[in-house]
């Protein structure tokens, strides 16, 4: 302890000591402060690549499964308009069908009743024709027959004679 | 922490394998240690040699012993390696600055390493063991009962070989981190020796500031605990290097290291800090009044542990190779030494490189783990755990 005493200057205690605060000062000032900005900056850049690295991959991964998710979906539309479309065909198919058959069946029935009623009338006309015929002929023989004298009898007498049978 | 096991386990098994060696040390480092005192009072009689101006020759070990006491200390010059024989040392002179009635300012040359009397302005000044004491014109010092010098020391802001090397690591390190921070402005990733530095900032951050402070406050100590580690660990490894340089392992400089980490720590300290050192929660009050006492002596008690650490353990690294190296030196049979003395050199060697850094680290880390604590505001106990298993 008296040697380490006796070995201490003062002097070197002092130079040391300012050496010591001028090389921190210095080196602060233009070594450590750049420094460890640089390597901070560094390391956070580092970092900051890393993470968006990752993000980009998760956002890859997001894209991908997006993707999927639109070709599925549009695979199902596809589907569904398909379907859709068939089915109206369908129905349209059958509903022309049956619109045909009513108009048929309509057609059919006014054909059954004009047919009828021309069928009528025909048969109306007919029947007088018919009517109207038979009376002029009869109309005819009665004259002819009554133009002589001897068959005028002669048919009174056969009436008579017919009346008789009655 | 950084060590992972692969070294620590290289280090005990190498620890258990040279335990013999040790072992065998032991009875021989007895018997220096009795030849050390000798030698002591060879010292001081070779004080007063000097001062008559003749040259004893001193034997190996002693002149051994002196050599790493020199290396240890600071010195007003820089002194790569000296001629003996000749007297002559190679380096260069620093300036001198003294507060003794004025400021007076001289090359060190003037003092001649301890050998001559310098005169400045009708005072006169006489480097005696690394120190600058006062003298008269024949340079008389005069020696207390332990052999230190008794006269007057002077106010000394000598520009030192260690405020030399700490200024060359300053502008060092100034220049390595802001071509470390120009270097971001290329490009995010740096180029060049950036990419030995930046894991070592990214480390500081994760390893040692974020989970000892917390990641929302850790930032506004970030500058200082890096630069006490770099810092710290530069002069550690220039301790390592041929050049002589301790800086780390001077006391003047880890007090200053721990005394700025004990003023950031205790102003940087919350209420919550204050309110455990003063008034303990959750103990009964008159526990409350014993803690008190303890717990503020434990504030001092940390920086200190923190300044005797690092000085300790850097100085005994140098002590220790310096030992060894002087194996040779001293040793008869330069065959049998030089290779034991090489490898175990090398040995410590490689382990005071790893040192160098683990001191650095452990510095920096109790630093922040003080600051963590002072700034926190719940997990006390858990971090008390911490900081016994680290101490």
């Amino acid at each position: 302890m008296d040697k380490l005493i006796n070995d201490f200057s003062f002097g070197l205690f002092f130079w040391q000591a300012l050496i010591l605060v001028i090389l921190i000062l210095l080196l602060v000032k233009f070594a450590w402060k750049p420094i460890m900005e640089s390597i901070t900056a560094r390391e956070e850049g580092i970092k900051n690549a890393l993470l968006s690295a990752e993000n980009a991959k998760r956002e890859m991964e997001n894209l991908q499964a997006d993707n999927q998710r639109i070709l599925n979906e549009a695979r199902a539309e596809r589907d569904a308009m398909l379907k859709e479309a068939r089915e109206m065909k369908e129905k349209m198919i059958a509903d022309s069908k049956n619109e045909a058959q009513e108009v048929g069946q309509k057609m059919i029935d006014q054909a059954k009743a004009a047919i009828e009623s021309e069928k009528n009338a025909a048969m109306a006309e007919l029947k007088s024709q018919v009517s109207s015929l038979s009376l002029s002929i009869a109309e005819k023989l009665l004259k002819e027959e009554l133009s002589n004298k001897e068959s005028q009898t002669k048919l009174v007498e056969k009436m008579l004679g017919d009346v008789k049978l009655n | 922490m950084v060590i992972s096991n692969k070294p620590l386990s290289f280090i005990l098994a190498a620890f258990v394998a040279s335990l013999p060696i040790m072992g065998f040390a032991n009875p021989e480092s007895d018997s220096t240690h009795v030849q050390t005192e000798t030698a002591h009072e060879e010292k001081v009689v070779s004080h007063n040699a000097h001062q008559e101006g003749e040259h004893v020759a001193l034997d190996p070990k002693a002149k051994v012993d002196a050599f790493i006491d020199h290396h240890l200390q600071d010195s007003h010059d820089f002194v790569f390696f000296s001629d003996e024989k000749e007297n002559k040392h190679y380096g260069f002179s620093l300036p001198v600055i003294l507060i003794d009635g004025g400021l007076k300012v001289f090359s060190s040359s003037k003092l001649h390493h301890g050998e001559e009397v310098a005169e400045v302005d009708g005072s006169y000044y006489k480097l005696v063991h690394g120190k600058i004491y006062k003298t008269d014109a024949a340079g008389t010092i005069n020696f207390d009962e332990h052999g230190h010098p008794s006269n007057e020391k002077p106010l000394d802001f000598s520009i030192t070989k260690n405020v030399v090397s700490m200024l060359f690591v300053s502008v060092l390190l100034f220049f390595m981190f802001t071509g470390l921070a120009k270097s971001y402005k290329k490009g995010p990733i740096p180029t060049g020796f950036g990419r030995v530095l930046e894991p070592l900032v990214i480390f500081i951050r994760d390893e040692i500031a974020v989970p000892n402070i917390g990641e929302k406050k850790y930032r506004k100590y970030m500058g200082y605990l890096l630069t006490v580690f770099f810092f710290v660990w530069v002069l550690n490894l220039l301790g390592m290097t041929p050049l002589g340089i301790n800086v780390t392992g001077n006391i003047a400089i880890t007090v200053c290291l721990a005394a700025f980490t004990f003023i950031i720590t205790q102003f940087s300290a919350n209420k919550d800090y204050w309110g455990h050192i003063f008034w303990m929660p959750g103990v009964p009050v008159p526990m409350k009044i014993i803690l008190a006492p303890i717990e503020v002596l434990g504030t001092l008690t940390k920086p200190f542990a923190l300044l005797i650490r690092l000085y300790a353990n850097i100085t005994a690294g140098h002590v220790v190779i310096m030992s060894l190296i002087a194996m040779i030196f001293v040793g008869k049979n330069l065959a049998a030494d030089l290779p034991i003395s090489l490898g175990l050199t090398l040995f410590i060697s490689v382990i005071e490189v790893l040192v160098a850094f683990l001191q650095a680290f452990i510095f920096t880390m109790l630093s922040s783990l003080f600051i963590g604590m002072a700034v926190q505001d719940h997990d006390h106990a858990h971090h008390h755990e911490d900081e016994t298993a680290i101490i």
